[in-house]
C-alpha cells in the first residue's frame, strides 16, 4: 500500500517505549481492548432526532453502546402509519362495538344496539380495508386464506376478521331491514364473541415481531387494545345513542379510559428503556394526546350526562380521537424503538451481562 | 402445543430443522460460514449476488462514513460488507507477518474490520414463523427462502428479523431477500457469494461441517493472539436456535451492526397469545358487567 510511508514515520516516534512484540503504546497487545467502535460512535444519528422534551432525560439515563455508525440493526416497519394504526383502531372500535351492541339489545336498548352494530359494519369494512391497502401486492389479499398458521396474529387475524365481518355485517343487515330476527340474534351474539378477540389479535399482531418497544411490552400491549376499543366504542356509543339508552355506554366509557390509561402507564413504568418511544418524539406526543382526549371525554361523559346530545356527542368524539391517538402512539413508538438501534443492542447486551453473571462463568459466554 | 414445544419448534436447539418442516430423508442442513479474519472487503460477493439474482440496482449513494456505501441488507442487498475502521492494535490477525520487522517497529494501532453479511437462515425463523400465506418457507437444505408468486407484500417479516434482514422492494412491494442462492444449490452448485469470494473468507457446506471448522479456526486464531476471535451465530443454544448462516468476528456483534442477543418473537408465542386472550376476556366480562349492573332499560331508573 502506498501509506507504508508515512505510517511509519508517524508510529517512529511513539515505538521507543515498546518492550517487544505485542506491545504498542496502546498497551499490552492481545489484551482484550474496549470495545467502542470510533468512527461509527462519531456520527450523529441520520434522523437527528435528539429533542429533549421537560426531563425525559431523567428518568433514563443515557445509555452506553456501540452501533454500526448508528444505523439500525432492524428493518424498521414499512408499513404505513394512517393504513395500520388505523387499521388497529377500526378493529377495536368495531370488536368492542358488538359486546356493546349485544349488550344493548340484550337490555332493552334497540336504538343503541341497531346504531352500534351498523358502527360495527363501518368500522370493519374500514379496518379491512386499509390491511389491504397497505399490502404490497392488494390484489392477492387472498393468499392470506392460503393457510393458517397460529404463528402468525396476522394469519389468525385474517381467519378472524373472515368469520367476525360476515357477522357484524349480518347482525347490522338483519337488525336494519328486520328480516330473519333469530338469524340476526345468532349473528349478534358471534360478532359479540369474536368482537374481543379482534379489538385484541392486533396487539398480538404488533408484539409477535422483534420490534423492542412492541415485543418486550407484549403482555401489557393487549390491555392497552382492549381498553383503547372499549373506549372507542363507547365513544362511538355516545354519539350515536338516544339520551335514555345511553347510560352504559358512560359506564363503559370510565371501564375502557381506566383500562386503557392504566396499561399504558404500566408499560411506561415497568418496560425500562423500551418505554422511552413511548415519551419522545412522535409517539409520545401522540400518547399524551390520546392520554388528554381519552381523559377529557371519559369526564365530559359522566359529569356533562343528561346536559343534552351535543355535550354527549363531544365526549363521544373525544373518547374516539384519544383511543385513535393511543394507536397511532403505538404505532410510531414502536417504529421509533425500531430505528434507533440503542434500544435493540441495551437491552440484549443487558441481558447477556446478566446471564454471564448469573452462571458465573461470563468467560465461557463467546459474545458476552 | 406441549408437543410443539417438547420438539423444540418454537425456540430452542432443533437438530431436526428441516425434518420437523415435513420433508423425508432430506440433504444435510447446509449452510454459510463467513470467516471475517480473512475477508479484503472487496465486495466480489455483493456484485456476484446482484448478478445471479438479477437484483435490481437499488441506489448509488455516497454515505461519507466509510468505504461502506451499501449501509445494510435489504430488498435489493442480500450480501453487505461492512467496515469499520478502529483504533485498536490488529494483533496478528494477518497470519505469517512478523509485525516486529514491521516499519515503526511494530504492530499498528489502527485496523480495519470487514465483514460480509447475509441473512442467517435461522433455525427458528421469525420471518417464516409469521408470515400469514404461507410464502416464506423451509427448503429441504435447511434454508428459508420466499416464493415470490406467493408474497402479498404484507410486510410483517420486516419487523419480525431479528436481524434486519429482510425488506420490501419499492415499486415492487414484495419481501426480498437471500435465498442462498436456492436455484443453484439444486442443481449442486455452491452459492454465487461463496463462489465469488477470492479469500474464502465465505465458505458454504454442510451445516455441521462447518461448525467444526469454524471452532478450528478459532483456537487457530487464539493460538495466533487474536484473542478477539469469537463465533456469532454457530450455538444452536441461543436464541434462535443457531444460524444457518453464521460468522467468525473479530469484535463485538454490534461493532458490526449484529444484534448481540438476538431472539425469536415467537418464542414468547405462547405468552403473547395467552395475554391477549386474556385482554379480550377482560373485554368482554368488563362490558358485561357494566350492561348487568345497568340493568334493563326502564328497569331500575
Amino acid at each position: 500500500m502506498s501509506g507504508d510511508g508515512t505510517s511509519g514515520s508517524e508510529t517512529g516516534e511513539g515505538a521507543t517505549g515498546e518492550g517487544g512484540p505485542g506491545v504498542s503504546k496502546e498497551g499490552v497487545h492481545g489484551e482484550r481492548p474496549g470495545r467502542e467502535a470510533e468512527i461509527g460512535k462519531g456520527l450523529a444519528r441520520r434522523n437527528g432526532r435528539r429533542g429533549r422534551r421537560r426531563g425525559e432525560r431523567a428518568m433514563v439515563p443515557e445509555a452506553e453502546f456501540t452501533s454500526y455508525y448508528g444505523l439500525p440493526i432492524l428493518n424498521p416497519p414499512t408499513w404505513k402509519a394512517t393504513d395500520i394504526a388505523g387499521y388497529f383502531f377500526l378493529g377495536g372500535l368495531a370488536g368492542a362495538g358488538s359486546v356493546l351492541a349485544a349488550g344493548a339489545q340484550l337490555t332493552g336498548r334497540p336504538a343503541a344496539a341497531r346504531a352500534m352494530k351498523i358502527s360495527s359494519l363501518a368500522a370493519i369494512g374500514g379496518s379491512t380495508a386499509l390491511l389491504i391497502h397497505d399490502l404490497g401486492r392488494p390484489a392477492r389479499f387472498a393468499n392470506m386464506l392460503r393457510v393458517m398458521k397460529p404463528t402468525s396474529p396476522m394469519s389468525m387475524g385474517s381467519w378472524l376478521l373472515g368469520a367476525y365481518g360476515p357477522a357484524a355485517g349480518a347482525a347490522a343487515v338483519l337488525d336494519a331491514t328486520g328480516l330473519f330476527p333469530r338469524l340476526g340474534a345468532a349473528a349478534t351474539a358471534g360478532a359479540a364473541v369474536l368482537g374481543p378477540l379482534v379489538a385484541t389479535y392486533t396487539a398480538a399482531l404488533a408484539a409477535d415481531t422483534a420490534v423492542p418497544s412492541w415485543h418486550d411490552v407484549h403482555r401489557e400491549l393487549p390491555m392497552v387494545f382492549a381498553g383503547s376499543a372499549t373506549s372507542a366504542a363507547a365513544g362511538m356509543g355516545l354519539v350515536v345513542s338516544p339520551a335514555r339508552e345511553a347510560a352504559p355506554m358512560r359506564t363503559a366509557a370510565v371501564f375502557g379510559a381506566v383500562l386503557e390509561l392504566a396499561a399504558a402507564k404500566l408499560i411506561e413504568h415497568r418496560a425500562g428503556l423500551v418505554a422511552e418511544p413511548y415519551k419522545t418524539g412522535k409517539a409520545g406526543r401522540y400518547m399524551r394526546a390520546g392520554e388528554i382526549l381519552t381523559a377529557a371525554g371519559t369526564a365530559g361523559g359522566v359529569l356533562l350526562a343528561g346536559r343534552g346530545r351535543t355535550a354527549a356527542a363531544l365526549s363521544g368524539a373525544a373518547l374516539l380521537a384519544g383511543s385513535a391517538c393511543t394507536r397511532f402512539g403505538i404505532f410510531h413508538a414502536g417504529v421509533q424503538s425500531a430505528e434507533d438501534p440503542k434500544y435493540t443492542v441495551v437491552p440484549q447486551r443487558e441481558r447477556l451481562t446478566a446471564a454471564a453473571n448469573e452462571s458465573g462463568n461470563g468467560a465461557r459466554n463467546g459474545s458476552g | 402445543m406441549s408437543s410443539l414445544v417438547g420438539r423444540n419448534l418454537l425456540a430452542g436447539p432443533e437438530p431436526d430443522v428441516t425434518e420437523n418442516s415435513g420433508y423425508t430423508d432430506p440433504p444435510p442442513r447446509m449452510g454459510f460460514f463467513t470467516d471475517t479474519s480473512v475477508c479484503i472487503g472487496c465486495k466480489a460477493c455483493e456484485v456476484a449476488c446482484k448478478e445471479w439474482n438479477a437484483i435490481p440496482e437499488d441506489g448509488l449513494e455516497f454515505t461519507g462514513m466509510s468505504y461502506d456505501n451499501t449501509q445494510g441488507l435489504g430488498a435489493d442487498t442480500w450480501r453487505h460488507v461492512a467496515f469499520i475502521e478502529q483504533n485498536k492494535p490488529m494483533g496478528r490477525a494477518q497470519a505469517g507477518v512478523e509485525h516486529a520487522g514491521a516499519a515503526g517497529g511494530g504492530p499498528t494501532d489502527m485496523r480495519w474490520l470487514m465483514a460480509s453479511d447475509v441473512c442467517k437462515h435461522c433455525t427458528h425463523a421469525a420471518c417464516l414463523d409469521v408470515c400469514p400465506t404461507g410464502s416464506l418457507f423451509r427448503t429441504e437444505f435447511g434454508t428459508v427462502v420466499v416464493q415470490e408468486d406467493i408474497c402479498n407484500g404484507c410486510g410483517y417479516c420486516i419487523p419480525a428479523c431479528p436481524y434486519g434482514v429482510i425488506d420490501q422492494r419499492k415499486g415492487d412491494g414484495r419481501a426480498w431477500k437471500c435465498t442462498m442462492c436456492y436455484d443453484r444449490l439444486g442443481g449442486g452448485l455452491e452459492p454465487a457469494c461463496a463462489k465469488a469470494c477470492p479469500t474464502d473468507s465465505i465458505q458454504y457446506g454442510p451445516l455441521d461441517e462447518l461448525r467444526e471448522r469454524a471452532a478450528l479456526r478459532v483456537e487457530q486464531l487464539h493460538d495466533l493472539g487474536v484473542e478477539d476471535a469469537r463465533l456469532y451465530g454457530e450455538d444452536p443454544d441461543d436464541g434462535v436456535g443457531g444460524d444457518g448462516a453464521f460468522f467468525l468476528l473479530l469484535d463485538e456483534p454490534e461493532v458490526y451492526g449484529l444484534p448481540p442477543d438476538p431472539v425469536v418473537t415467537t418464542r414468547d408465542l405462547g405468552s403473547i397469545w395467552k395475554h391477549a386472550g386474556i385482554a379480550a376476556a377482560a373485554l368482554f366480562g368488563g362490558l358485561a358487567a357494566v350492561f348487568t349492573v345497568h340493568g334493563r332499560n326502564g328497569a331500575g331508573r
